[in-house]
């Protein structure tokens, strides 16, 4: 452990002295000294023009990446957005009311809402296949608008929200247990417009 | 109803069919002959024959035929010992080949022949030209009944089984005097489109029209048109479709909220539908005819009203309220005034019911009802106002009334899949109108009508 800064320090004195030499072994030929000088301009001129341009490169480079970064960012964000948007609530068998664990999801589906002024959704109502299944329009519908009215209590402009009710028509679990009905008693939410670009709330 | 007036109509029973009931299938019950007995039979029904057929034309007619009079469930249908090898002509003649010499004067029936065999009718068919011939023996008289006569399009006509099955309903009327339903179509369906299907299970037909999820169909009252639903981006719309044509026309004012479960009023006029928006599910009509003018008959707020059925003479309207907190099966005026409770129910103990269907005799709604989380269907005495269960074998739902109003189809899961079955009341017959998994929402027809013009 104690050999290695020495060693470095040999290394380091080498190159001193080899940098040391350089200018005795090397003497400028006495020459024309506007040329010198004009020669010294021009190759300052250059490093400077040099290194200005690697240096806009840099900075173009980063503000490149900079971008890429903010749109993988927005990219990133929006997909979360949308994802919060788009996550389900669940309803008991036969009820409408939203429930309290539910309540969180929804929550967020209002700041999103409030961050995303254009944004325009529906929502639609889902049942299990136990009940009847023209009575399961009914109650599809009511699933949907119970959602809708919380919402736009906290809120949300009602006009931005249309509502749908597809009953057992479109289940999302083809089971027949208690399972798969509690997964398809269910609202979703989906974007009508204004979801292109979406700001976190 | 019939099996409980005791004796003394027994006997009366028994004087105008006196004949034993060969056991169908069982060839050696002939053996036993004539057997006359003072003792009453409950559900004893005459017996009828469809006798051979000379021209192989006729095969088929004589099948359909066969099967149309033996799912009516009211008669004992005779299969003939040994096939059809039976002597058909008069007089006990030796069998042969029926030649064309013979058509020119038909034989009188052996009548003490078919006696023996239990019948009471014999229906005859023949072929003159593109005209069939259907006569009704009476069996027990000696002697023709009545003669039919239509033209028959050829069996690869589309009018082909619906002319037999008229045929069927006019030789229910000739030996019973009782309206038949073998002139009659279902609709149901499956997998999101709307089929069709002749009552005897034959003739499966797509009749939907786009890829789009259907549902409720609904037939009007000359059997020639029917209305149905449809979702379409997030609505509902309801379109009536011509049986013949297949074309379609939506119904104004519906397909910007979600409408569903369409009927039509007896006289064709109206279609009266259910609504979904925001403040609920409410009862609309709109004038069928001329296409317009939506009318509102529900006024739920809290609560929501749907699956209108009309009574036969228009008058009234059944439909499914959850006014009482799980839906009952209510009643209103057809205007809309006048709403009550139709199916009475213990508050708190009776389950939801669902899907009433007002019975052409107006007699009866049936409807089904969650008993102890399955469903079993109903039904409701309109006059006393009780209501009796009908199933309760699997789970039974979504029932609709054949025009004999006898007749029920409905969707079963009682052979382990859920499937369209139709069930006699009289006789508690049940079998099964398709064989196919996930049919369900079944609509009768009425009778169809013969179309004004005969024009194709």
């Amino acid at each position: 452990m104690k050999r290695v800064p020495s060693l470095v320090l040999i290394g380091l004195g080498v190159t001193l002295v080899a940098c040391g030499k350089k200018p005795e072994t090397a003497p400028a030929p006495m020459a024309n000294a506007d040329s010198i000088a004009a020669a010294e301009r021009a190759r300052a001129d250059s490093a400077a023009a040099d290194s200005a341009r690697r240096a806009q490169e840099e900075a173009d480079r980063i503000a490149r990446q900079r971008a890429a970064d903010s749109a993988a960012a927005a990219a990133a964000a929006a997909a979360e957005v949308r994802n919060m948007l788009a996550a389900m609530i669940h309803f008991d068998y036969d009820k409408a009311n939203i429930r309290s664990d539910d309540a969180a999801a929804l929550d967020q589906k209002v700041g999103i809402m409030n961050a995303n002024p254009d944004l325009r959704i529906r929502v639609s109502g889902h049942c299990d296949e136990r009940g009847s299944d023209e009575y399961n329009l009914a109650l599809g519908n009511r699933r949907a608008t119970a959602a809708k009215q919380y919402l736009v209590s906290h809120g949300v402009d009602a006009s931005r929200i249309e509502t749908a009710s597809y009953g057992e028509e479109r289940p999302v679990a083809m089971g027949h247990d208690e399972d798969s009905w509690a997964q398809n008693r269910r609202d979703e939410f989906e974007v009508l417009s204004g979801g292109d670009v979406l700001r976190r709330p | 109803m019939t099996f409980a007036r005791g004796s003394l109509l027994g006997l009366v029973i028994l004087s105008v069919y006196p004949s034993p009931r060969l056991w169908s299938q069982d060839t050696s019950a002939i053996d036993r002959g004539v057997r006359i007995g003072i003792i009453y039979r409950p559900g004893v029904r005459p017996g009828l024959v469809v006798l051979p057929v000379r021209q192989p034309g006729l095969d088929s007619v004589r099948t359909i035929l066969n099967r149309d009079l033996d799912y009516s469930d009211r008669f004992e249908v005779i299969t003939l010992p040994g096939g059809d090898s039976v002597r058909v002509g008069g007089g006990g003649t030796s069998p042969g080949p029926a030649g064309a010499a013979r058509s020119r004067v038909p034989p009188a029936l052996n009548y003490p022949l078919y006696q023996a065999l239990g019948a009471d009718f014999a229906v005859e068919t023949r072929l003159t030209g593109d005209t069939a011939i259907v006569v009704v023996h009476d069996v027990m008289g000696g002697a023709v009944r009545r003669t039919f006569r239509h033209r028959l399009p050829g069996a690869g006509d589309p009018g082909f089984r619906l002319a037999v099955h008229r045929f069927a309903d006019q030789v229910l009327q000739a030996t019973l005097g009782a309206p038949g339903m073998a002139a009659t179509r279902l609709l149901f369906v499956k997998d999101g489109k709307v089929y069709r299907i002749d009552q005897d299970g034959a003739d499966l037909t797509l009749v939907s029209s786009t890829d789009r999820q259907a549902m409720s169909p609904a037939w009007a009252p000359d059997g020639h048109r029917f209305a149905y639903m449809e979702f379409s981006g997030g609505h509902g719309q309801l379109f009536m479709q011509d049986v013949a044509t297949n074309r379609r026309v939506s119904v104004v004012t519906t397909g910007s909220s979600l409408d569903f479960t369409p009927a039509f009023s007896p006289d064709g006029r109206t279609l009266a539908f259910s609504r979904a928006i925001e403040e609920g599910t409410d009862i609309y009509t709109v004038n069928a005819r001329d296409n317009c003018c939506l009318q509102r008959l529900t006024r739920g707020g809290f609560s929501d009203n749907l699956s209108p059925t009309f009574s036969p003479d228009g008058h009234r309207i059944a439909f499914v309220s959850t006014r009482p907190g799980l839906p009952q099966v209510y009643v209103m005026s057809a205007d809309g005034t006048d709403q009550q409770l139709f199916a009475p129910f213990d508050y708190g103990v009776t389950g939801s019911s669902n899907a009433p269907d007002w019975s052409p005799d107006g007699q009866s709604v049936a409807f089904h009802r969650d008993v102890g989380g399955t469903l079993q269907v109903f039904v409701l005495d309109v006059r006393t106002r009780t209501v009796r269960q009908l199933t309760s074998l699997g789970r039974n739902e979504d029932p609709t009334w054949a025009p004999d109003s006898r007749h029920m189809a409905f969707v079963s899961d009682r052979s382990g899949y859920r499937q369209l079955w139709v069930i006699d009341l009289e006789t508690g017959r049940i079998r099964p109108l398709l064989q196919q998994s996930g049919a369900r929402l079944p609509a009768w027809s009425p009778r169809i009508a013969e179309p004004v013009s005969a024009n194709p």
